[in-house]
């Protein structure tokens, strides 16, 4: 077991070298999400209130978490790197469990940027929102890694990405919405942490048929 | 090859129960006091959205056995099952979609959950095929289709979960769709158009394999040839 944590933290942390010398990903993150809160300030008309601020601010985080997911595979596609990762002596499981880290690590900076500026423009955020984002994203995460390992094997990959995976992110985005707006938010960090355990388990399960030949 | 032999009686057979069913929802089940005609279509729209349902989970469940035993011929009976669930899923729409204009006057309610989970799995199941048709042939085609479909069964239950829980925040519950409790009749009409497509599912089914069959050994005997 100690050797699976060893592989999936030598996996997360390749991803996260290659990130700091290329800074291809979290740059683009970062200012992704706050002209997207820039655009929902024009798109919302004057005296909405903060209700659909919360809808639109989950609309941004998914769609953040997207652009991340989109470059996931990138550095083990170009050289057929993926190859080599799928014939090392690890569990296939371990290369999957190293990229959702790694696209977590992105995806909660990104947050730690765009929820203050949220509260900024818009309204503030209470507890049990933050604790459905930190839920969502982990939902986001394992799902998105394996769907975006399917995407990055097929011919259209970018193109395919969001059709693949919005459908399986709706009930993050009710859990999400229902634990900023719902008077009775705990009920939806209940189901955020449902979806992760069946998804979680799902996509851990599942990830060794879609990289091997 | 016994199955294609016997298909013409198992669609004699779909064919006679869909008339049985026709004959019990109009002639034998009494007319709702309340909604009428209109009401008939109850007859057509659940048992079509339950046989959508059953083919979701074949597709998932042939899909399975292919992970496990990695047989080629799952990945056509994953992929057709999955392709008929589709087809049941659209008529789903449509009728539950005619039945809310007949019934409360407007086309689309987001108020009902099984329209709106019909939506999101038409959504994830049309999302299959792209995967499927941007993939080149093969066991890895089969693979990412089988994990792709295999999901879609885990989504039904926690979809349907998550637009319960967001009728909360959007708005609350107005239709009921059972208002009064059913007759005996009324059930057993039920009972018999549910078989009657859930036959016709099945023979549509076989009849789309088998054409399918038919066009990969073709496929085959082409190759062999010209490589020949």
């Amino acid at each position: 077991m100690s050797t699976y944590a060893a592989d999936v933290a030598a996996l997360a942390r390749k991803d996260l070298r290659l990130e700091l010398r290329a800074r291809d990903t979290l740059p683009a993150m970062l200012l992704f999400v706050l002209a997207t809160l820039v655009v929902f300030h024009f798109a919302l008309p004057a005296g909405t209130g903060h209700e659909p601020a919360y809808g639109l601010l989950w609309v941004a985080l998914v769609f953040t978490a997207l652009l991340g997911l989109g470059r996931a595979w990138v550095p083990e596609r170009e050289n057929a790197a993926l190859d080599g990762l799928v014939l090392a002596p690890c569990d296939r499981s371990a290369i999957w469990l190293g990229k959702a880290l790694a696209t977590l690590t992105f995806l909660v900076a990104a947050e730690v940027v765009a929820l203050p500026a949220f509260a900024l423009f818009f309204a503030p955020l209470r507890g049990t929102a933050l604790a459905g984002v930190a839920l969502a994203d982990i939902g986001i995460c394992t799902v998105g890694s394996l769907v975006s390992a399917m995407a990055a094997s097929s011919r259209t990959r970018e193109l395919i990405l969001p059709l693949l995976f919005l459908p399986l992110a709706i009930p993050l985005i009710v859990g999400g919405v229902g634990s900023s707006v719902s008077p009775h938010g705990g009920k939806y960090l209940l189901f955020l942490a449902l979806y992760d355990g069946v998804f979680s388990i799902l996509s851990w399960a599942s990830f060794e048929y879609v990289v091997t030949e | 090859m016994s199955v294609a032999k016997s298909l013409p009686a198992r669609a004699f057979g779909a064919v006679g129960l869909m008339a049985a069913a026709m004959v019990m929802v109009f002639f034998v089940a009494p007319e709702d006091a309340d909604q009428g005609i209109s009401q008939k279509i109850f007859y057509f729209h659940v048992p079509i959205a339950l046989t959508a349902y059953a083919c979701f989970g074949t597709g998932a469940w042939k899909a399975l056995r292919l992970l496990w035993t990695r047989e080629e011929r799952y990945d056509l009976e994953s992929y057709t099952a999955v392709h008929q669930g589709t087809i049941f899923g659209a008529l789903t729409l449509i009728t539950g979609s005619i039945w809310a204009k007949a019934s409360w006057g407007i086309w689309w309610t987001w108020s009902s959950n099984q329209l709106v989970l019909f939506l999101v799995l038409f959504l994830f199941y049309c999302a299959y095929f792209m995967l499927r048709f941007s993939l080149e042939p093969g066991p890895r085609r089969a693979r990412l289709s089988a994990v792709y479909a295999v999901f879609g069964v885990a989504l039904i239950p926690v979809s349907f979960l998550a637009i319960r829980l967001a009728n909360d925040f959007i708005h609350p519950t107005v239709f009921t769709r059972h208002g009064a409790q059913m007759t005996h009749t009324m059930f057993a009409a039920f009972c018999v158009s549910w078989a009657a497509l859930l036959a016709l599912a099945h023979v549509m089914y076989r009849i789309e394999l088998l054409g399918k069959r038919i066009d990969a050994n073709l496929r085959d005997l082409r190759e062999a040839l010209t490589a020949a």
